[in-house]
Parts: structure tokens; C-alpha cells; sequence
């Protein structure tokens, strides 16, 4: 995994170019944890230390709640730093925080850190630097970041770096993430730390760690005796607020931002989607006539081909919504959304921080459940955590865009502003959005009843996200949806295939119904048939319980299979097989039910067994079942 | 609010709460009458006793409130500040900022 150029010399600018490692190689490598409060530019400095060498372990089997990635530097020592959750102080009393203190008291051996980064928001330095007092109490060599130097320079502040270094006997630096000044500092470091050059820090007094009074009245002292001037308040921050928090204009900039959200993912999307589908197709086609006909090239075109190549083909639409997720999050307004949503939230027994899980869940079910760790209320947190998945991730994108695509008309509705197949989408997004919160609801108000919950939320400062985190966000999302497309869907994509193409008939494929698909899917064709499903949509629900989006790719090797639909397309295909009632029955159907092993695996591990998952599992299901049933029906009174 | 002037201090004066206090009018923390692990919380985002706190804006349609304190921004709802006492400081009472 290491990129070793283990040979070449050492270039410049190092500390001190004689200085080798001392320690044998065979050790472990050496840990750097990163240490701040939350809304310190903390991840926004992991970005730039590390890159894209990180690894963001969210996925079933790597249990891991934190990112660890290898520093960027000039030399071929491997440092790995660990983004701990952000904190503010190390008296855990919510669960993320229990993790930061674990971690850095050692009690995780793997990853037992050999030093520590804190990086502080200078422009708060008072209320920062509190927690300094048990960083320094770990006896680890720290250095500690005075980060957003560029905000404190504009808005007026100032601090004299080198008093409070000699105050806290442990190197300080100014620094800012998001321009990358100081970065250099920071590395000096590092490569010292990988030498164990870095002496601990000398022991100075503090404060006795549980008087909270007494570590901000230190602090204060310490803000004091470097000299420390506050910078202004933000000026453009109140003057945002002022807008985007105002009684009538801010719920309705909120509900705008949401519907421009969707909308541009289907339009400005689409184009780019169109492309790659083109391209699925001309390849297929393409290997279809270079390689000579056997079994092998059916499995490779039919099977694995047009099973991946049509999940694919999403990869625009998934990754415009993590971007658009990525704007909000990075710039502040995800706080202001927290607030402005919390006295709904209330309503149904949650509270605004449960709105931030909510949100992400858009994007995917499995960091959204991870998030939960904020809510300090174990039962909010449960009943967020069981409703997530009900939220419309991007992995129902694909299935939606497919099935409205094929069966919903392109007119528009309010003009360029809305059409109908985006206001199809919209009203999915929120079915999904109101049945969640609905039985969220219904938990709080029955198993995870609880009394009145409390919601204490920080407001950061507006800030400017930087291309380099949200790109960073957009490599990352993508390279989880290719690896599962490599993976998960390409595995299925194979067995499909085997099955349809199994037991051969005079030595020949048999005919899709008398495949093992073809039998599978008839087995169940008795219970699905009152929800307005045949064997062949049968067939999809079942690959789709995997993960949603390979029903996709299922529908994909099954066209393919049959040979001559491959150039009409997936959505001409589709019609043979449902009714309008009964697409209108499969988008409720994949709203509510819960066909996602990564979900369930990450559920079973924040509620610490099988039973949360299980019963989450048994009444999505339950609720999909119900819901196709009715809006089946519904549809076909309606359309006839 | 339910807590609205309850208490009667020591030197006979109505203890007010921050929920009591209108848009920018200054003010002085006493005490916090909130389980430990909340109040703690509170403490370490700058709700000390003798710290000033200035009440900010409310969320749209009346959800929890933006406090300026030690800093920073911190929202609570309603039911949490009606939980916080001021002190009543004579220098600093009844100066209402823009």
C-alpha cells in the first residue's frame, strides 16, 4: 500500500537532512491523531495533509468510525494521521466523543496515537484552548494549530504565536486549512514525530480537568498572557442569518434550495447520463462483434456488461447530490437547516439534530446512521437510526430515474421550473421523507418513548466550501458506488446470469422462463402478483435485496438475455412487463422496503446486535408490502 | 413558558431566565437548573455562571433561539433557556443593543 520510493534523496526544506530514523522499520507505523472541537477545519486539514490517500472505512466488515489516511510528505516515512470526532472536551458524554477519548487515552491498541495534533479556531481561542487542558494532560508530544489565521488577520484579531508556546511548553502555529498557509509546519512535524524527535510536552500546571469554570477561567489566562485579541464578530454571518433565518424568507429560501436541488439533478444530469448510456451500449455492441460467439461472450456482454454498464450509467446523478449535500454541509447552512427544522422535528418526537442524519440519508443510509452518534439521547438516536432508511438514498436514484423515465410523461408543470418526472421525484423524495418522520412518531410514542429531549446546537460561521473538500467528498462517493458495482452488483450480474442460462436445453440456454431465474422468479410470482409484479419484476426484487440499484442491472441481463431488446432499451423493455399501476406500485414498493445489506450491517453495529436490524428489516418490508398493495390498486382505479 | 418568574431570589428580586429576555438585551448568567450531563455540555459551549450571554434571533415560527455566548452561536429551545437564571448586574442591565 506504500508508494515507496524508499531511495531518493531526501529534497529540501526538511528539518534536518542528517537525521535518520532511528527505530527499526519492523515497528508499527507511527499514529498521529487529529484532535479539535467540531467546526475547527479539522477535516478540511486531513483533506490536505492526507489527500486522496485515506481511507474512509464505512462499509460492513471494516469496522471502523474514523478516517485514518498516510501524510503527504516530503520523504518516504510513512505517517498515518486519524480523524478523530470532533469534541469539546474528553469527559465523553455522547457516543463519538467516547471514541476521541478511547483513541487517545490508548485504549485502542491498534491504533494507540505516538502524537498529537490540536487544531483550535483562533477566532474563539478563549473557548478553544479549554481544551488543551487534558490534551496536554495525555503526556503525548503535541503540537497545537491556531487555525483560520486568514479570518482572524481580516476581521481584526491578533495572537502572539511564540508566548503561547512558551506558556503551554509545546510548539504552536498559525495556521489556515482552507488556504494551506502553515501547512509546512505541520509536516516538520510529522516527519519529527516518525523520528521520535518530538519531546513530550514539559509539564506545566492545569487545571483540575472536571471544573469546567476553572479550565475557561486557564484558558482565559493563557488567551491573556499571549497577548490575544478577539477578532470582530462575522459580520457577513449575521447578515446571512438575518436572511436565511428571517420568519418568512427563511423556510422559504429552505424549501427553494431543496427544489432547485432535485431539479438540477435531473436536468443538468441527464445529458452527461445520456452520454454514458450511449457509450454502455456501443461497447456491448462492440464486443459483441470482435469476439467470437460463445457462452463466455454472452456472459461477458449480457451477463457482466449490460448488468454493471447500466448501474453505471448513475454515476452523474449520485455524485450531483453528494455535491449538492457536500455545499450545504461545507458552508454552514446544514446548522441554520438543523434549526429551522427542529420544532417540526419535535413535532414528531425527534429533534433538528435528528434532521442532519435525515438529510444525509438522501445521499446514502450508511453514514447517515453513522452520524446519529451526535444525538446524545440514546432513544432519539434509535428512533432516527430505524427511519433513516426510509429516506430516499441514492441508490433508489437509479430505479426511480429508470422507472419515471419510462413511464412518466416529460411535461412541464410550473414552466422551466418543474416537470413532471422531476415533480414525480420530488414527491417520492418526500413520501419518503413524511413516512419516515410519521413513524418515527410512532416509535417515540410507543417502544422508544422518552421525556423531553434538549437540542443544543453550535452555529459555525458561513464560510466558502473549497473545491478541494468537496471534490475530495465526490472521489470518495465514487469510488464506494465503483467499488460496489465491481463488487456487489457484478457478483450478482454473474450468478444472474448462470441462472438464467441454466439448466441448457438440447445443450443449448433455455428460454428465461424455464431457467432457475425463470423458476425462481415464478415461485414467488403468487405473492407479488396482487402488487401488480410478474416472475420477471419478481426476479429484480429479489437480486435488488443485496442493494437496490442491482435490480437495475438485473433488468439490464435480463433484456440482454433475450437478445433483441438490447437496442430498445431498457425502458421500451420495460412496458412488457408493468403496467403504469404497476410502476407506480414498484416506486412505492423500493421507497419502503429495505433491500440493503450495508445498511442492516451498519445498523447492527451502532445498536451492538441482530435484533434492531432484524425488527427494522420485518417492518420496512411489512410497510412495503402494504404500500404497494394500495398504491397498486389506487393506480389502477386511476388509470384504468 | 412554565418557569416564567418562579423562583424568588435571595435578595428579593423575580429571577429571570434567558428565556425572558427580548432580541439583544444584554445579560448575565447565575446559574443553570439542568440535569449534570446537559448543563456540563452547556458549560463547555461558554454557558458559565457570571458569563453575558445576548439572546439572538429566533428560528422561523418559533423554534429554538440563537445565543451569543463566549464567542460564539449556540441554539437552544425554549424549554432549556427558561432553565437558565441571569443575575441582574447592574452595569450591564437594561443597555439594548441595535
Amino acid at each position: 500500500m506504500s508508494s515507496c520510493h524508499g531511495e531518493t534523496p531526501r529534497v529540501g526544506l526538511l528539518p534536518n537532512p542528517s537525521i535518520r530514523p532511528p527505530r527499526a522499520s519492523t515497528d508499527r507505523p507511527t499514529i498521529v491523531a487529529l484532535v479539535g472541537p467540531p467546526n475547527s477545519g479539522k477535516s478540511t486539514l486531513f483533506n490536505r495533509l492526507t489527500g486522496l490517500r485515506q481511507k474512509v472505512a464505512n462499509f460492513p466488515g471494516v469496522t471502523v468510525e474514523h478516517r485514518i489516511g498516510k501524510a503527504k510528505l516530503k520523504s518516504a516515512q510513512e505517517v498515518f494521521l486519524v480523524d478523530l470526532p470532533g469534541v469539546y472536551s474528553l469527559s465523553p458524554h455522547a457516543e463519538d466523543e467516547q471514541v476521541t477519548a478511547d483513541v487517545l487515552k490508548g485504549e485502542r491498541p491498534d491504533l494507540k496515537p505516538d502524537a498529537v495534533v490540536l487544531i483550535l479556531d483562533v477566532t474563539n481561542l478563549g473557548r478553544n484552548l479549554v481544551l488543551a487542558a487534558p490534551i496536554l494532560s495525555l503526556g503525548l508530544p503535541t503540537l497545537v494549530l491556531l487555525n483560520m489565521a486568514d479570518d482572524l488577520a481580516v476581521r481584526g484579531g491578533k495572537v502572539d504565536v511564540s508566548a503561547l508556546a512558551a506558556e503551554l511548553n509545546t510548539p504552536v502555529a498559525l495556521i489556515s486549512a482552507s488556504k494551506g498557509t502553515g501547512i509546512d509546519r505541520i509536516q516538520q512535524f510529522l516527519l519529527g514525530t516518525a523520528a521520535r524527535l518530538n519531546a513530550p510536552p514539559a509539564r506545566i500546571e492545569l487545571p483540575v480537568l472536571q471544573d469546567v469554570p476553572k479550565c475557561r477561567q486557564w484558558a482565559a489566562n493563557l488567551g491573556v498572557r499571549a497577548s490575544y485579541r478577539a477578532p470582530a464578530p462575522p459580520l457577513w454571518t449575521r447578515r446571512l442569518d438575518a436572511v436565511f433565518l428571517h420568519p418568512i424568507a427563511g423556510p422559504l429560501i429552505f424549501a427553494a434550495i431543496v427544489i432547485a436541488v432535485f431539479q438540477s439533478i435531473f436536468s443538468w444530469a441527464q445529458p452527461v447520463m445520456v452520454g454514458l448510456q450511449e457509450a454502455v451500449q456501443f461497447s456491448g455492441n462492440w464486443m459483441r462483434e470482435v469476439l467470437p460467439d460463445s457462452p463466455w461472450r454472452s456472459l461477458l456482454v449480457d451477463g457482466i456488461w449490460s448488468g454493471v454498464g447500466s448501474v453505471l450509467v448513475f454515476l452523474p446523478q449520485i455524485l450531483m447530490l453528494f455535491l449538492f449535500i457536500g455545499i450545504l454541509e461545507d458552508s454552514g447552512y446544514l446548522a441554520r437547516a438543523a434549526l429551522i427544522a427542529d420544532r417540526t422535528m419535535a413535532k414528531f418526537g425527534l429533534q433538528g439534530k435528528s434532521f442532519i442524519p435525515l438529510l444525509s440519508a438522501y445521499a446514502c443510509a450508511v453514514p447517515a446512521v453513522m452520524s446519529t452518534r451526535v444525538i446524545e439521547n440514546k432513544r432519539d438516536r434509535m428512533a432516527t437510526i430505524m427511519v433513516a432508511p426510509l429516506m430516499t438514498c441514492s441508490a433508489r436514484l437509479p430505479v426511480y430515474t429508470l422507472i419515471i423515465a419510462a413511464f412518466v410523461p416529460n411535461r412541464p408543470i410550473l414552466g422551466n421550473f418543474l416537470s413532471l418526472p422531476a415533480a414525480t421525484m420530488l414527491s417520492l423524495y418526500i413520501l419518503g421523507f413524511v413516512v419516515a418522520i410519521s413513524i418515527a412518531r410512532l416509535l417515540k410514542s410507543t417502544i422508544l418513548k422518552s421525556r423531553g429531549t434538549s437540542f443544543v446546537l453550535e452555529m459555525p460561521p458561513y464560510r466558502w466550501p473549497t473545491w478541494q473538500s468537496l471534490s475530495l467528498r465526490l472521489i470518495d462517493r465514487a469510488k464506494v458506488f465503483l467499488h460496489r458495482a465491481g463488487t456487489v452488483i457484478l457478483l450478482v450480474a454473474i450468478v444472474l446470469w448462470v441462472l438464467a442460462n441454466l439448466p441448457l436445453e438440447n445443450g443449448k440456454a433455455p428460454e428465461l422462463a424455464h431457467s432457475f431465474a425463470g423458476m425462481i422468479g415464478k415461485a414467488i410470482e403468487p405473492a407479488i402478483k396482487p402488487l401488480g409484479f410478474n416472475w420477471k419484476i419478481g426476479i429484480g426484487l429479489i437480486t435488488s435485496l443485496a442493494a437496490r440499484e442491482v435490480i437495475v442491472g438485473t433488468m439490464g441481463t435480463i433484456y440482454g438475455i433475450q437478445g433483441d431488446e438490447q437496442a430498445k432499451g431498457l425502458q421500451i423493455a420495460l412496458h412488457q412487463d408493468l403496467s403504469t399501476a404497476g410502476a407506480v406500485s414498484l416506486l412505492v414498493f423500493f421507497a419502503f422496503a429495505m433491500q440493503c445489506f450495508s445498511t442492516l450491517a451498519v445498523v447492527k453495529r451502532e445498536t451492538g446486535g441482530w435484533g434492531w436490524p432484524i425488527f427494522q428489516f420485518s417492518y420496512m418490508l411489512a410497510l412495503a408490502y402494504a404500500g404497494s398493495w394500495l398504491a397498486f390498486h389506487g393506480a389502477r382505479y386511476f388509470f384504468g | 413558558m412554565a418557569h416564567k418568574k418562579k423562583g424568588i431570589k435571595a435578595e428579593g428580586q423575580m429571577a429571570t431566565t434567558l428565556a425572558d429576555l427580548p432580541t439583544g438585551q444584554r445579560c448575565i448568567l447565575d446559574r443553570l437548573d439542568l440535569p449534570d450531563d446537559l448543563a456540563r455540555r452547556l458549560m463547555e459551549l461558554g454557558f458559565l455562571p457570571g458569563n453575558e450571554i445576548v439572546p439572538g434571533r429566533r428560528a422561523p415560527g418559533g423554534g429554538p433561539r440563537v445565543f451569543r455566548v463566549d464567542g460564539s452561536e449556540v441554539a437552544l429551545r425554549e424549554e432549556t433557556a427558561s432553565r437558565l437564571y441571569l443575575r441582574r448586574d447592574p452595569e450591564s442591565d437594561l443597555i439594548v443593543l441595535s
